[in-house]
């Protein structure tokens, strides 16, 4: 070999290596449909106002009565969430019913059958914080399912078949947000889906129509011009236990510290 | 070879043989993943129709207004023109197919819900005007003296 012929090898061996690996990849056209196709249209996400709240438990009452969850049993798709800091730092939250009945007394429910009152001089801030799925985009509870009975639909919902589920609970024990529990009728893993059915048809979830004051809101996050949607881009607005890393699609206003 | 050397062999490869046959037939056509693997990837194309098919009860306000105008109209002149029809009246579903009458709910718990007061000053509660349900007149029902749809003093009965 010359030097002629070894300066030549030498370019094509660096330039070879210098590709990426990437520019060998075949793209199938599968996967530009998945990238540009129609199935991207819909992101289902929820907003909730903490400030527009008022704990009357309109919600609640509505969601079981829409989605057939037995109504005195303790269980429920959504549930209001009442948090109460006094002057001297502590925090009280309670949700009797999950406020099925709304809060209608200022005793604090504290679990076997106590009750504390707060004065009003002695509370710093009080608020209500309704809870539901957060249609996380990254689920546990989807991952989690041994037989692959929960799972996301193209809008971003998660779903469970309850004719698939073995009512093993892990989703139950794996969600941080606890919104899952045992359907007491069916026995099978019960969750809240943003009253799919509804949204599909394009009406509201039925608790965002039974709020009288506007706190729960559902909006498409792919559409640009939905008002859910620009609250979202353009106001402070906060989510729930981000530190988990399961990008929940549930947006607040006015989320405090202790909101867990 | 003798052959209870391959006996146990072959009672092994029929059973996974039979495990084999009896999940391509168990599995369900559409059961897999899409999209994203294993991790986030289930998918059940078959039940999402399932719940899209599910029944829709609460109707809204827009469902009401034509038949009972009058109710909506004179509503809608007060502070509770913001409180959807079912809220106190009840799913709707097909009414009036089914129910034919709907069952309203007239109790004073419905009331204290929001009128119930409570002072809580980071909250929109604390804007309504509401009462102490121990001191204002504890055993009646509110319907007694007050029109929900007529809330102000001035629509007393």
């Amino acid at each position: 070999m010359n030097r002629r012929d070894f300066l030549k090898n030498t370019v094509k061996v660096i330039g070879g290596l210098s590709l990426p690996l990437a520019a060998f990849k075949i793209i199938t056209p599968k996967e530009i449909f998945a990238s540009t196709g129609d199935k991207a249209k819909t992101r289902w996400v929820f907003l909730v106002d903490t400030y527009k709240c008022v704990g009357c438990g309109m919600c609640v009452k509505a969601c079981k009565l829409e989605n057939e969850i037995p109504y005195d049993a303790n269980v429920t798709r959504t549930w209001v969430e009442r948090y109460v800091m006094t002057k001297d730092g502590k925090t009280f939250a309670d949700t009797p019913k999950g406020a099925r009945d709304g809060f209608t007394t200022s005793k604090i429910d504290l679990g076997e059958g106590k009750f504390q009152d707060i004065k009003k001089d002695f509370i710093d801030k009080a608020f209500f914080v309704p809870k539901l799925c957060n249609q996380c985009e990254n689920p546990p509870c989807v991952q989690v399912c041994p037989v692959g009975a929960t799972y996301q639909t193209d809008d971003g919902i998660v779903l469970v078949d309850r004719t698939w589920c073995i009512g093993c609970g892990y989703c139950i024990m794996g969600c941080p947000y606890g919104v899952r529990f045992f359907h007491p009728v069916y026995h099978t893993a019960e969750k809240c889906n943003f009253c799919y059915h509804r949204i599909s048809k394009g009406l509201k979830t039925a608790c965002v129509q039974a709020c009288p004051f506007g706190a729960r809101q559902i909006g498409n996050i792919k559409d640009p011009n939905d008002p859910v949607t620009k609250v979202i881009l353009t106001e402070r607005v906060g989510i729930l236990k981000e530190e988990y890393g399961t990008k929940p699609q549930v947006y607040y206003v006015g989320l405090d510290r202790e909101v867990k | 070879m003798k052959s209870h050397i391959y006996r146990p062999l072959w009672v092994v490869i029929g059973l996974v043989c039979i495990i084999l046959i009896a999940r391509y037939f168990y599995v369900p056509k559409d059961f897999g993943v899409h999209g994203r693997g294993y991790m986030y990837g289930w998918y059940r194309e078959s039940n999402i129709k399932f719940w899209k098919d599910f029944k829709v009860k609460y109707q809204g306000t827009e469902y009401c207004k034509d038949c009972h105008s009058d109710k909506y109209e004179s509503i809608m002149a007060t502070p509770h023109a913001i409180i959807p029809c079912e809220d106190c009246h009840g799913p709707a579903s097909d009414h009036p197919s089914d129910p034919p009458k709907l069952a309203i709910d007239k109790s004073r718990g419905l009331c204290l819900r929001c009128h119930s007061a409570l002072p809580y000053p980071t909250s929109g509660r604390s804007q309504i005007r509401g009462i102490d349900p121990d001191a204002h007149n504890p055993d009646v029902e509110c319907v007694m003296c007050h029109n929900p749809h007529k809330p102000s003093l001035e629509g007393l009965k």
